[in-house]
């Protein structure tokens, strides 16, 4: 983005001016969620930087909010820190459950997406795929269709009891397999998007030159196609996952108080009773995101390598 | 010519080429579908089907016609405008008997009361009593609650008197069905839903046009820079996308509300009095700020996309043929990024349609939109209205899905 050499004084100017206009709008992309970092290692029950903060006084830092995390719903958060208190934080601790509960709805919502997406997207890169167009919006749909209109749906459908075939399985409310079951769908977009976009990469007639040495279908979809398509299916799963890990609306409607996760402990937090233990969560959730992040961009080059894109 | 025929081309076991041309083509499609179809199932199975019948309540619901067959029948009989008589008496003291033994008298009248007001009340008060009901029906019924002689009551009866009804729909656009059937606007003061759907689409176009004018200079830098400077500054735009959405409407309170980050800031400035703290969160500038920065990368990465590969070489050619900078700009380089301009501006468009957490969460009073009114009939047990809100939306949505597939195509939607 250099100024040619035949530019105009006002021109300069201007380039100027719009890499400050560009600055600005980093600023505001990225300063909301790095400034509730230092907030939450907040001495005081404030959401603003204290005069011991931006002093650097370490009497205005303090770990107290990620400490709140931990023993808030325990039942005794006072006792000594023994083993009982470490158990009883496991077993009791509000926000500790919420995050077993969002790794286990996470898990599960993942690897059903992420297997079924894979399948569905091996299948419409084929150019023989009947009705690609149409199947495709169908299966991309759910990103698409307001989130309050999806939860409303699956609150009515799960508030029936369900038979398939004879087979009484109950009501789908308040149960771990409902909530999976809608993060999935949920979820399916996003691997189908990230696969299809790697196989768009993938040399067809290496399936075929697989196939004239006399490997089996199942063994070159393992040992040719599996490994050049895996940064794309990670991608798609990671995304999944943080579609899941992030979903507050489908819990509210149809999750019952076993099933609360994260998002809903803050939804909770945001509409009720703001305190700056939210800003610890939200922390930690930054920092998972950057993590995320990081691994994702790296498999991406990878995948750009093994495609011989290169970037540079 | 003759002899093309007759040497008809076969494969090595002697089978017409054309027939095993045709069979491998249909057995690889065959194949193709059934890599698709699990998850297809599952999707009509989790997604299409709930859907349906959650839209299906918006037209449908037999609440009163499968509790008051005895109604059902004289409305069939007689047609719209026949003053009720004895025998239509009769037939809603015996429905009322009816749903006092069956306890549906609460359901029935829930129907009715979506087409008029305080006539559940009505109709559960006089099923309470319905046992020492005798003829002249007409007058123990008018004994009970005189409101039985109001047309008004009648006239919504009879429309509730289908299991399948356009009354949601009519509410949705703010009417109502007159005493006489015909189809009138509702008072003044009772015209929320159409005002509502309008401020929902002029906030999603503010939204659409901010993201725009924001994303365009970023991505314009980032499609410019060296490769590896551009990834650099990729993750700034890639951090919010990957950030909870939660966590962002979180530090935008703690940014912008009243003794928040930014007010201090200001203050400390001197630009503000302590008095003059700005309001920017809980009302629509709350909701506008907060949705631009959730949606900006999904107007920046197809932006990015599209001026990426456009080659920088045009607008030299412009610039050595004499056009001004503004000129290059607006006649050379800004068509070549119309395909970008128009995805991310449908995307966004379409995800802020139906954005509900952030509005229900920043939006105070004055910055909700439509899928805030549809949690707040689905909390009040208002479902048929729900429904009905929800189908209107989701149509809207669905049209601008179908044009973004036209003009952009689904398989370019690229994340990150």
């Amino acid at each position: 983005m250099a100024l040619p050499i035949y530019a105009s004084p006002l021109e300069r100017i201007w380039h100027y001016s719009y890499l400050v206009i560009c600055t600005a709008i980093f600023v505001f992309l990225i300063a909301p969620i790095l400034v509730v970092i230092p907030l939450s290692f907040n001495a005081e029950p404030y959401f603003t930087f204290t005069e011991a903060m931006l002093t650097f006084d370490p009497v205005g830092y303090s770990l107290r909010w990620y400490d709140a995390l931990l023993t808030l719903g325990m039942l005794a958060p006072e006792a000594a820190r023994d083993n009982a208190w470490w158990s009883d934080m496991w077993a009791n601790s509000t926000w500790v459950r919420a995050a077993k509960n969002s790794i286990i709805i996470g898990f599960w919502s993942t690897i059903l997406a992420t297997v079924l997406g894979t399948l569905a997207a091996l299948g419409l890169s084929r150019p023989e795929m009947p009705y690609r167009r149409v199947v495709m919006a169908i299966l991309i749909s759910p990103m698409i269709v307001p989130i309050i209109i999806i939860a409303t749906g699956l609150f009515f459908f799960y508030s029936n009891p369900c038979s398939i075939m004879g087979f009484e399985c109950g009501r789908l409310t308040s149960t771990y397999l409902g909530v999976i079951l809608a993060h999935t769908t949920l979820g399916i977009p996003f691997v189908i998007i990230t696969v299809t976009a790697t196989l768009s990469g993938f040399d067809q007639s290496l399936i075929r030159a697989s196939a004239s040495l006399g490997a089996s279908p199942s063994r070159t979809f393992f040992k040719v196609i599996m490994p050049l398509i895996l940064p794309g299916v990670v991608s798609g799963a990671l995304f999944a996952f943080v579609t899941s890990f992030d979903e507050v609306v489908a819990v509210l409607f149809i999750a019952g108080p076993d099933q609360q996760t994260i998002p809903r402990q803050m939804w909770n937090g945001i509409r009720e009773a703001i305190s700056p233990a939210i800003l610890a969560v939200a922390t930690i959730l930054v920092i998972i995101s950057i993590a995320l992040l990081a691994t994702v961009e790296l498999l991406r080059r990878r995948s750009e390598r093994l495609r011989g894109v290169t970037p540079h | 010519m003759a002899d093309v025929t007759a040497a008809l081309l076969t494969t090595a076991d002697g089978r017409p080429l054309k027939a095993a041309l045709a069979e491998a083509q249909s057995r690889a499609r065959r194949r193709a579908f059934l890599l698709v179809a699990p998850l297809l199932a599952f999707v009509v199975l989790t997604f299409i089907i709930p859907i349906g019948q959650m839209l299906d309540r918006s037209f449908h619901h037999d609440g009163f016609s499968a509790n008051a067959p005895n109604l059902v029948e004289w409305f069939d009989a007689n047609p719209e405008g026949t003053v009720p008589d004895e025998a239509a008496f009769a037939a809603l003291a015996a429905d009322m008997k009816l749903m006092k033994e069956n306890k549906t008298a609460g359901e029935a009248g829930t129907r009715v009361n979506y087409t008029l007001a305080e006539t559940r009340s009505l109709i559960t008060k006089t099923a309470r009593g319905a046992d020492k009901l005798a003829p002249p029906f007409k007058e123990a019924l008018l004994a009970i609650d005189d409101r039985w002689d109001d047309p008004a009551v009648w006239q919504a009866m009879r429309s509730s008197a289908s299991a399948y009804t356009a009354d949601f729909y009519l509410s949705a656009l703010d009417m109502e069905r007159a005493e006489d059937g015909s189809i009138q606007r509702v008072e003044e003061q009772g015209r929320i839903y159409v005002y509502l759907f309008f401020k929902t689409f002029l906030l999603s176009g503010i939204i659409t046009l901010v993201c725009l004018l924001l994303a365009f200079p970023v991505a314009h830098l980032l499609a410019t820079l060296p490769m590896a400077k551009a990834n650099l500054l990729m993750i700034l735009v890639l951090l919010p996308f990957w950030t909870s959405l939660l966590v962002r409407t979180t530090s935008w309170i703690v940014l912008l509300q009243g003794e928040g980050v930014v007010n201090d800031i200001l203050l400390s400035l001197g630009f503000i009095g302590d008095d003059g703290r700005l309001k920017m969160i809980y009302n629509q500038t709350g909701t506008i700020i907060v949705m631009t920065h959730v949606l900006l990368p999904f107007m920046i990465l197809p932006l990015y996309s599209v001026m990426r590969v456009i080659p920088p070489s045009y607008a030299r050619a412009a610039r050595s043929l004499g056009a001004t900078s503004w000129t290059t700009f607006r006649r050379i380089y800004l068509p070549q990024t119309l395909p970008g301009i128009g995805a991310g501006s449908l995307l966004v468009f379409i995800l802020a349609v139906g954005y509900f957490i952030t509005p229900a969460l920043v939006g105070g009073a004055d910055g909700q939109l439509i899928s805030n009114l549809i949690d707040f009939h689905m909390r009040n047990s208002n479902w048929s209205m729900a429904a009905a809100l929800s189908a209107m939306l989701l149509a809207g949505v669905l049209v601008l899905y179908w044009l973004y597939d036209r003009l952009i195509g689904i398989d370019n939607l690229k994340l990150g």
